[in-house]
């Protein structure tokens, strides 16, 4: 059968809506907008549900202060950010772990703030992109290090990919265009700024080695 | 020193490395709520019942917006909510809720009832005999002697008989035209190459999803929306919104990514903004990543058949073409056409056919996607091209040298002239840059399990248009405010594009400050930040509005300290002459003294009205320069990338590296050297994802679509593009714009994709597998002799 002759065959037919849904359904890949919001379970109890979703008052160490806040059980790391601590230097720009804008470092290691249930960092050092430049406004060798090769188009990648950089730099002193890609990889961007990218993670690790 | 030509370091930049930058979603307001869409579950049906009354009784929940209180376009226009959905995803209702799970949870209490129509997702389904079609009132537009009309088009049994010999099926077109006798040159070919050829659709994913907040204060809409075009929005969202322009704000300053998906504003703005004044609170529509693989535009596909004749030397004596293009449910893109006419402007042939129909399918909505037509073209082609040269014992490069034109050649069916082309001293740049010489003879080379693959992809595309109007002021700090009504997409032209005015005045850098991306600045009418338009239009627009600040800065030192105007000069924020000399500072105080056309209260006539709204709200600060481009544009303004690729595929995993990449430009004068090489690369790097993995993949059965994220359409990593890549660029002023500049942001994607596309055709010897994208599996089937895994014309999958 021709690649042509597979859709006219089966979209003539009509479908019911009941017979529709049931095909959907297998597919799994039914619409829902809420699909992409943590919700409480179904299979809870009434008090149960009403006990998952109070907010509960925590403390955060973000950027080396402590913050107090309400959450939800649900809520994300990238959400108390973004919506409760006023940090919108994060960025959301797939909420799945696929793209890497949201990332952030947690006791020296870099996360997928969307990824990460804010309940589970509270004793953790969380640290976003505002929290790179010193108080008295020098920014950290990493930014300055983007700034001075021009590096980012859109940049709305470009919180994500700093703080992978930090991390990178942190971890790694001497590493090569390879490493840093390896590195970096984690990280998305759709300008397809790549080169200017990797020039800015080099000479980022060549500003840091001169500030130890 | 001249600004033009130097790097700099955008004025942005800061902002964006310390999060301080604002993306849409990054704006609150006092007692915002949230919304949430109702999407369609089914590419084509009617609401036959909505109940919203559970919705509406939720606590927490204020206010559903429904498709009859949102402004319907005439078809095939599309409506930012329908209860008529025509793909899969389409918004049908939005909720407004105090939290966006209470939306959401509202969103799920909504009872609905739809009625399946019938719907088709492959435009050759819709063209056979008793094929569906994707809207009720036809399968394709034309524009005919009685204006724009919906038709519905059907071919004939016997037109589908040539796939059984391997063929596109071509019944009659809706678009045709030629040039020359077609049949005689094709009488002249000692060699000719035919194929079938299928490029896929693909979604623009900019990295920001089209999120929005709006809220009304005093009868007045403050939007702030992610656009590539800040005034061009604001007057769209303004008509879209039946509002005055005076009552609507329009903020978007950062814009985080588009690529032609947010040219002017999205429809779904105007979800935010009607909502927010229906429940009197301000709204933030979040867009999830799901959702803009919806509602965020795609790049149309094409099934397609080439006929290409080539004397012994390679010279390109013929060219017939026929596109069927897969173009979604709304609208009418013309990247078909456009891919006609530049498949005769890069070839030259002696005669060429075009012809072509576009098909509306139950697919998401297409639009321009960086380099549209052309992107898709030169990547089905350019592979061709080197099987002739193959075929014929040509060296590859040379053929393309032979065939591009030159600043005299004509083109397209109305046989039009270029502004200048010097494609042949991009590629020489280009070759040399990359090492042509050299690297040519990798071809073929084995190591291991991997064959080397070296690629050309020669790409054209407009690149710039005129009449737009610059608006400068000098204010008595100083400083140079250089008002910008275009878009901050990150090409850095909201600043590069000031430079010119910057030069015609000697001011450094550090005496400019840009103003852009909040329509209560006073933004002048500007091009849109799309087709490569504004490093043209905008450079030639603030180098006309220079030189009136020149003037009046020179008539204004003249009055002041004696003399001639024209024996004052302007250098270092200084106006010096035979009677001595004042600061800009001191000439901007003087102006705001006399008024008149000084400060901007008697302005030019031939400005744009949004120019004089503008102009008139900065007046009385400062010495002001306004001007309409009116420079001389004759011809067609086109730029060219090169692209020159090195890939190693592995025989058995089908496999590609892309280990090496050289984009060389001819775009005129260069404006900012490392943003252009940023724009080629980055260009380039999209045009990779096109040409190896960026697809859609949708049920036949179903008509729903499978590669609805990131993960499933694929667009490259930093681990899929070469460790370091090189740019070069021809450097030859363009001579229709007074200071030598064209726009670059639509070639290097079709050249990337080219490179890539040519690159795998060399490494599997030769052999042209007509289709995009090369995914590892259409590769591997091939390696093994396998059927590939899709038939012919099949697309989508």
């Amino acid at each position: 059968m021709s690649g042509v002759e597979t859709p006219v065959a089966s979209t003539t037919s009509g479908h019911s809506r009941r017979t529709f849904i049931k095909g959907v359904v297998a597919t799994g890949a039914a619409v829902s907008s809420s699909n992409y919001l943590f919700r409480a379970s179904e299979g809870l109890s009434a008090s149960e549900r009403v006990r998952s979703t109070l907010p509960q008052l925590v403390t955060l160490s973000v950027n080396g202060q402590s913050r107090s806040v309400d959450i939800l059980p649900q809520e994300t790391l990238a959400m108390t950010l973004r919506y409760k601590l006023g940090l919108t230097g994060t960025k959301l720009g797939c909420d799945r772990a696929e793209c890497g804008a949201c990332t952030v470092i947690i006791d020296g290691v870099t996360h997928y703030s969307c990824s990460v249930l804010t309940k589970t960092v509270r004793d953790r050092a969380i640290t976003t992109i505002e929290g790179l430049e010193s108080p008295d406004g020098t920014l950290h060798p990493v930014q300055q290090a983007v700034v001075d090769e021009g590096g980012f188009q859109c940049a709305f990648c470009a919180p994500g990919f700093i703080m992978s950089m930090v991390a990178l730099t942190n971890d790694h002193s001497n590493p090569t265009r390879e490493e840093a890609a390896q590195a970096l990889s984690g990280n998305l961007c759709r300008c397809g700024d790549y080169n200017k990218i990797l020039n800015s993670a080099m000479r980022a690790a060549e500003y840091a080695r001169r500030t130890v | 020193m001249a600004l033009i030509g130097q790097d700099i370091s955008p004025p942005d930049l800061v902002a964006k490395v310390t999060g301080r930058a604002k993306y849409a979603e990054d704006f609150r307001a006092e007692g915002m709520v949230f919304a949430k869409l109702l999407l369609s579950p089914m590419p084509h049906a009617r609401v036959r019942k909505i109940d919203v009354s559970r919705a509406l009784a939720m606590e927490g929940v204020l206010g559903i917006l429904r498709a009859d209180e949102v402004p319907q376009a005439d078809a095939p226009g599309e409506s930012a909510l329908t209860d008529e959905p025509k793909y899969v995803g389409e918004p049908i209702l939005a909720v407004a809720a105090i939290t966006e799970t209470i939306a959401a949870d509202a969103i799920e209490a909504i009872d609905i009832d739809l009625e399946p129509l019938p719907f088709t997702i492959d435009p050759l389904a819709s063209l056979a005999p008793g094929g569906p079609n994707a809207r009720l009132e036809g399968n394709t537009l034309t524009f005919g002697e009685r204006g724009r009309e919906l038709k519905s088009v059907k071919w004939t049994s016997s037109d589908f008989e040539s796939l059984s010999e391997g063929r596109l099926p071509m019944g009659e077109p809706t678009d045709e035209w030629s040039h020359g006798d077609l049949d005689s040159a094709f009488d002249d070919a000692d060699h000719v190459v035919e194929d079938t050829i299928i490029h896929q659709s693909l979604t623009h994913h900019p990295m920001e999803p089209r999120s929005s907040m709006a809220y009304w204060d005093n009868g007045k809409c403050y939007l702030y929306a992610s656009t590539q075009s800040t005034q061009r929005a604001h007057a769209g969202t303004a008509n879209q919104l039946d509002l005055d322009p005076s009552d609507l704000v329009f903020v978007g300053q950062y814009c985080g990514g588009g690529f032609g998906s947010k040219i002017a504003g999205s429809p779904i703005n105007s979800i935010t903004a009607l909502l927010a004044k229906k429940i009197q609170r301000p709204v933030m529509l979040r867009i999830t990543r799901y959702e803009e693989n919806y509602i965020g535009r795609g790049r149309p596909g094409f099934q397609s058949w080439v006929r290409m004749g080539f004397r012994k030397d390679g010279k390109i004596t013929a060219i017939d073409l026929y596109i069927i293009q897969d173009h979604g449910p709304y609208g009418r893109s013309g990247d078909y056409n456009t891919a006609g006419a530049i498949t005769d402007l890069m070839y030259q042939p002696d005669a060429m056919r075009f012809r072509g129909i576009t098909i509306y399918t139950n697919t998401p909505p297409r639009a321009a996607m960086r380099g549209p037509g052309g992107a898709q073209i030169v990547a089905m082609l350019e592979p061709l091209v080197d099987k002739a040269a193959r075929e014929l014992g040509i060296d590859r490069l040379a053929i393309r040298r032979m065939n591009v034109p030159d600043s005299d050649s004509r083109f397209g069916p109305n046989r039009g002239q270029l502004t200048g082309a010097f494609v042949r001293e991009a590629i020489d740049a280009g070759a040399d840059k990359f090492g042509w010489a050299e690297k040519s003879q990798l071809s073929g080379q084995r190591n291991g399990t991997k064959v080397t693959g070296v690629g050309i992809g020669v790409s054209p595309y407009v690149g710039g248009s005129s009449g737009f109007d610059g608006l400068l002021v000098i204010r008595p700090d100083g400083k140079l405010y250089i008002h910008h009504g275009i878009g901050n997409l990150g090409t850095h032209s909201m600043a590069d594009c000031g430079r010119a005015a910057a030069d015609v005045l000697g001011l450094e850098w550090e005496d400019c400050q840009v103003i852009w991306g909040d329509t209560s600045q006073n933004l002048p009418y500007s091009s849109v930040q799309a087709g490569s338009q504004t490093a043209h239009a905008h450079t030639r627009a603030n180098h006309a509005a220079g030189l009136d600040l020149k003037q009046k800065l020179q008539e204004i030192a003249a009055a002041t300290l004696g003399g001639s105007a024209n024996s004052y000069r302007t250098s270092r924020g200084r106006v010096s002459g035979p009677g001595g000399s004042i600061s800009f500072a001191q000439a901007a105080q003087r102006a705001i003294e006399l008024g008149g056309k000084y400060s901007g209260e008697v302005l030019p006539d031939d400005i744009n009205q949004v120019t004089t709204a503008s102009a008139t709200a900065l007046s009385g600060q400062g010495v002001m320069g306004v001007a309409k481009d009116n420079f001389s544009h004759d011809g067609s303004t086109y730029s060219w990338v090169i692209g020159f690729a090195v890939v190693e595929l592995d025989v058995e995993t089908g496999d590609v590296q892309i280990v090496d990449y050289t984009g060389s430009a001819d775009c005129g004068v260069v404006l900012h050297p490392r943003s252009l090489g940023a724009q080629i690369h980055g260009g380039s790097v999209q045009g990779f994802g096109q040409a190896r993995s960026q697809k859609w993949v949708l049920d036949p059965k179903w008509g729903v679509p499978f590669s609805h994220r990131l993960y499933t359409a694929r667009p490259p990593g930093i681990l899929d593009v070469p460790l370091k890549m090189e740019w070069a660029a021809a450097g030859v002023p363009d001579p229709e714009n007074p200071v030598g500049i064209k726009g670059i942001g639509e070639p290097p994607v079709g050249a990337g994709s080219a490179a890539v596309t040519s690159a795998i055709a060399d490494a599997l010897g030769g052999k042209c597998l007509c289709r995009t994208p090369l995914t590892t599996d259409v590769i591997l089937a091939e390696l093994q002799g396998r059927q590939p895994p899709h038939q012919l014309t099949e697309i989508h999958i």
